[in-house]
């Protein structure tokens, strides 16, 4: 028993040891939504790619800041992957049928 | 830097129907207007929101929740504007860079906030919370708060006790700033150590906590964050009076010095010196006391490179007298003549702490943290002698990072602590070492949606009670809108100091019996105990400006080992390993009400059920209500253009009967009669820099008759004047200045 806790004190450790910095990649760039639900509902929909770390959007302006890692997805798989959800980014288009599928709030005015 | 805001009221609301709102948002560019385009408007609080077309316009459906509109934009302070027109024209101000430092955050937080974004069922108190309370230290925060039930400890030294889940404050895990800070030593007085205006915000957590700082919560927890050298006000001053003779002083300096460094002196000085004795029974009320408390906290941040450091140190010695009216230390201690006390304690702490955020990984940080204190009790009850000297140190290293991405979280760290004991209890010497290394992670996740999860445990290595595993575990789902259910589980251990968590013992002259089962803790095994709960909660809109919200939760602590205090033989106080069942089971109803933002009203009913097998049989654990009422209602009034305000404040307390136990004096006594409390308090804000409070504590002037038991014979076996279940003191009548400059 107590050598399987010994082990598991030192498991932690072998972790931190473990975690190599990996090639990340941070950017930024335009996604179009309105409110805090849309906030919600853009990070979630970049967080679900596989490859992005981390996704912070801001309501003011409009902006996305990713941390993603490069071997694993390229941008564009991002955009197209926000975009899937009926936001658009600066280099997708959502289609039509996904922008009307956005909660009320959601539906920010397209440019057209 | 002023603000102009200009909302132009025009009479075109009849041509817009009644439940839009429309309007024009501008800035100013060289004395000449231009509108703002893409700037966001929504309702607060709502996903209700549009943004600004090319001149600046916005339509939006009205929200029936509130009536507070939030612009915003890029560069542009963020204005919240109350809305009863169905137009506005709105003027936004650039928030210049080079003014950065003097943007000032307003926020309307609430002063007590049930959080439904964390998955743990935490109650957040912020600094206007405490204003609420009559004076003046941690103790005496929790009273206008139903999660914590607070009552008086003993007849003679005025502390006060607070219980969480039914169990008393030993089974809570009481830190500051995460690091464990009311333990061991300074259990009985601790809270009294912490000066309610050093205080930021306090954190409360019911049930089974987070196992990142130790396996000791096992009801809860509650963390203090203290104010910080750098967002605190340069200049703090508060004053306090009381009635009963009681005095305060609390003053804050803080001083940026360069860009990385700032520091912060706080002092706190109390005193009371009058003597009272309203009951008659020869006995002071309250104690005679007086205490220094100063600290020093200097901070270091460097947020470029990702680093955040803390420096503290703290000096506080305290000193009581109590005991009967005429008691003189010179001429009577150590004397048959009369029975006195004093208690003198002193106090050192130093903590560092340094937080790392890798810059380019924002989610990925670690965090070093280490205190020590020295805390020294000197003290004599009557002929009884109680002497502790605690020398402590605990070190915490956490690794925070993510799996894949920021929905999965973990932490992983090792701390280590070590406390060292020494007690004399009348004639016996009781030396005691405890050493800990304990390891622990935990996984969360959170699907930034409706569902969230943490799992975490821990192994340690502990010279008294050997090694082993504390998992905990914390689930919230939302299945409708503005519903939030929680469900914990998780266990929790600790050495049960039984003469610090009982100090109360010594205020009677019961005989002191441990009934050893050959542990390594004055001869007693650690408790053991299981934590499970469930907590239910919804918000709903009835109407515009009303909002409520009802919870529920329900949380049952089983001991798999406990050590029990029995009061229940005359004369005798006795401390034993459990044998047989022990659990404590806490029901709580809550109704918050808000009208807009100048009225809250809350009410809570609690029921506690806390059953053990004592020698004498299984038995409601004495002095404690089962049935408990709190309701409490507050207002402010609108802040004028001369930032003045009133703000009033009412506190109900209903105490249910508590089970008493035998003694010989006045036979079998049952259970205590029922009471009600009530307490005020009256805030004048005169500005922002100074504002006057007066308040009533108790002002229903309910007392507890003739509490000490035996008074008339203070040196036989009798003597006790530990079975309290009211307040002893009547009606308090208190006034304060605050200053912030």
């Amino acid at each position: 028993m107590k050598k399987i806790l010994i082990l598991l004190l030192a498991l932690p450790l072998g972790m931190v040891a473990q975690k190599k910095q990996k090639k990340n990649t941070r950017t930024q760039f335009t996604v179009h939504g309105n409110c805090e639900m849309c906030e919600k509902r853009i990070e979630k929909a970049a967080l679900y790619i596989k490859g992005v770390k981390s996704a912070d959007w801001d309501v003011r302006s409009n902006q996305i800041s990713l941390i993603y890692n490069q071997k694993k997805v390229d941008l564009k798989t991002v955009h197209m992957g926000i975009a899937a959800k009926g936001h658009d980014t600066s280099e997708a288009t959502a289609k039509k049928e996904d922008y009307d599928e956005l909660p009320k709030c959601c539906q920010y005015q397209r440019k057209e | 830097m002023k603000k102009y805001i200009f909302i132009v009221c025009l009479s075109w609301g009849m041509v817009y129907s009644q439940d839009r709102l429309s309007g024009v948002i501008k800035h100013q560019e060289n004395n000449k207007n231009y509108p703002l385009i893409g700037a966001s408007v929504f309702w607060k609080n709502t996903t209700i929101g549009t943004v600004t077309d090319m001149e600046g316009a916005f339509q939006l459906e009205r929200a029936p929740a509130t009536d507070l509109l939030i612009i915003s934009y890029i560069g542009f302070i963020t204005d919240t504007l109350k809305i009863d027109t169905s137009f506005i024209s709105h003027q936004m101000t650039q928030n210049q860079k080079d003014e950065l430092d003097e943007v000032t955050l307003t926020q309307s937080r609430k002063a007590s906030q049930k959080s439904f974004i964390e998955t743990q069922n935490i109650l957040k108190l912020s600094s206007e919370e405490l204003l609420k309370a009559a004076c003046c230290n941690l103790s005496e925060s929790f009273e206008t708060n139903p999660a914590i039930d607070v009552n008086f400890a003993d007849a003679l030294t005025g502390t006060k006790q607070i219980k969480m889940l039914g169990l008393s404050s030993p089974y809570l895990l009481i830190s500051e700033e995460n690091i464990p800070m009311v333990r061991g030593a300074s259990q009985a007085y601790g809270l009294t150590f912490t000066p309610g205006t050093w205080v930021e915000s306090i954190q409360i957590s019911k049930g089974a906590g987070s196992v990142t700082n130790g396996f000791e919560s096992i009801a809860g927890q509650i963390n203090t964050e203290l104010k910080k050298p750098l967002t605190d006000i340069p200049f703090f001053l508060n004053l306090f009076a009381s009635i009963n003779g009681r005095y305060e002083m609390n003053t804050h300096f803080n001083h940026r010095l360069n860009d990385y460094w700032s520091t912060g002196f706080y002092l706190h000085g109390n005193k009371r010196t009058q003597k009272f004795d309203n009951n008659n029974d020869g006995f002071l009320d309250l104690p005679v006391s007086e205490q220094i408390n100063l600290m020093n906290r200097w901070q270091y941040t460097d947020l470029e490179n990702g680093w955040v450091s803390f420096l503290s140190w703290r000096y506080m010695n305290d000193e009581k007298l109590l005991g009967t009216l005429s008691y003189n230390p010179q001429k009577d201690r150590g004397m048959k003549s009369r029975w006195g006390s004093e208690i003198i304690t002193k106090r050192w702490d130093a903590s560092f702490k340094v937080g790392y955020v890798f810059p380019e990984i924002p989610y990925q940080s670690f965090g070093f943290q280490t205190a020590y204190s020295s805390h020294d009790q000197d003290s004599y009850y009557g002929l009884r002698t109680y002497d502790i000297n605690q020398q402590s140190l605990y070190t915490n290293l956490i690794f925070n990072s993510i799996i894949g991405n920021t929905l999965n979280k973990f932490k992983v760290g090792l701390n280590y602590s070590f406390d060292e004991y020494v007690e004399q209890v009348d004639g016996d010497l009781y030396n005691r070492t405890d050493r800990n290394v304990g390891s622990f992670f935990e996984f969360s996740h959170d699907n930034n949606d409706n569902f969230s999860w943490i799992a975490g445990i821990r192994v340690d290595f502990h010279n008294n009670f050997g090694s082993f595993l504390t998992p905990r575990i914390h689930v919230r789902y939302i299945p409708l809108e503005e519903f939030v259910i929680r469900l914990s589980a998780g266990s929790g251990r600790k050495a049960a100091n039984i003469f610090a968590e009982n100090q109360t013992l010594f205020a009677t002259n019961r005989a002191i019996n441990i009934q050893s089962s050959q542990g390594k803790i004055y001869g007693l095994n650690p408790e053991k105990a299981w934590n499970y709960g469930l907590g239910l909660s919804k918000s709903f809109y009835i109407g515009s400006p009303h909002k409520m919200s009802l919870s529920a939760d329900y949380y049952i602590t089983r001991f798999t080992d406990q050590v029990l205090v029995d009061w229940e033989s005359p004369r005798q106080i006795s401390f034993y390993n459990l044998e047989g069942h022990s659990s404590a089971k806490s029901f709580q109803l809550e109704l918050d009400y808000y009208y807009r933002n100048f009225l809250n009203f809350r009410a809570a009913y609690k029921n506690y059920d806390v059953q053990m097998d004592y020698k004498s049989g299984f038995m409601q654990k004495p002095l404690l209500a089962k049935n408990r009422f709190f309701a409490n209602l507050s207002w402010e009034s609108k802040i004028s253009s001369m930032d003045k305000q009133w703000r009033w404040d009412l506190t109900y307390h209903y105490v249910g009967v508590q089970r008493l136990v035998h003694n010989i004096v006045d036979r079998p006594r049952g259970f205590s009669p029922s009471y009600s409390l009530w307490n005020t308090q009256l805030t004048r804000v005169f500005s922002k820099k100074f504002e006057i409070y007066l308040g009533g504590e108790n002002i229903g002037n309910y007392k507890q008759l003739s509490p000490i038991i035996g008074a008339n014979d203070s040196f036989g076996a009798d003597f006790d004047a530990a079975q309290i279940y009211a307040p002893i003191f009547g009606g308090m009548l208190y006034s304060g200045l605050r200053l912030k400059i």
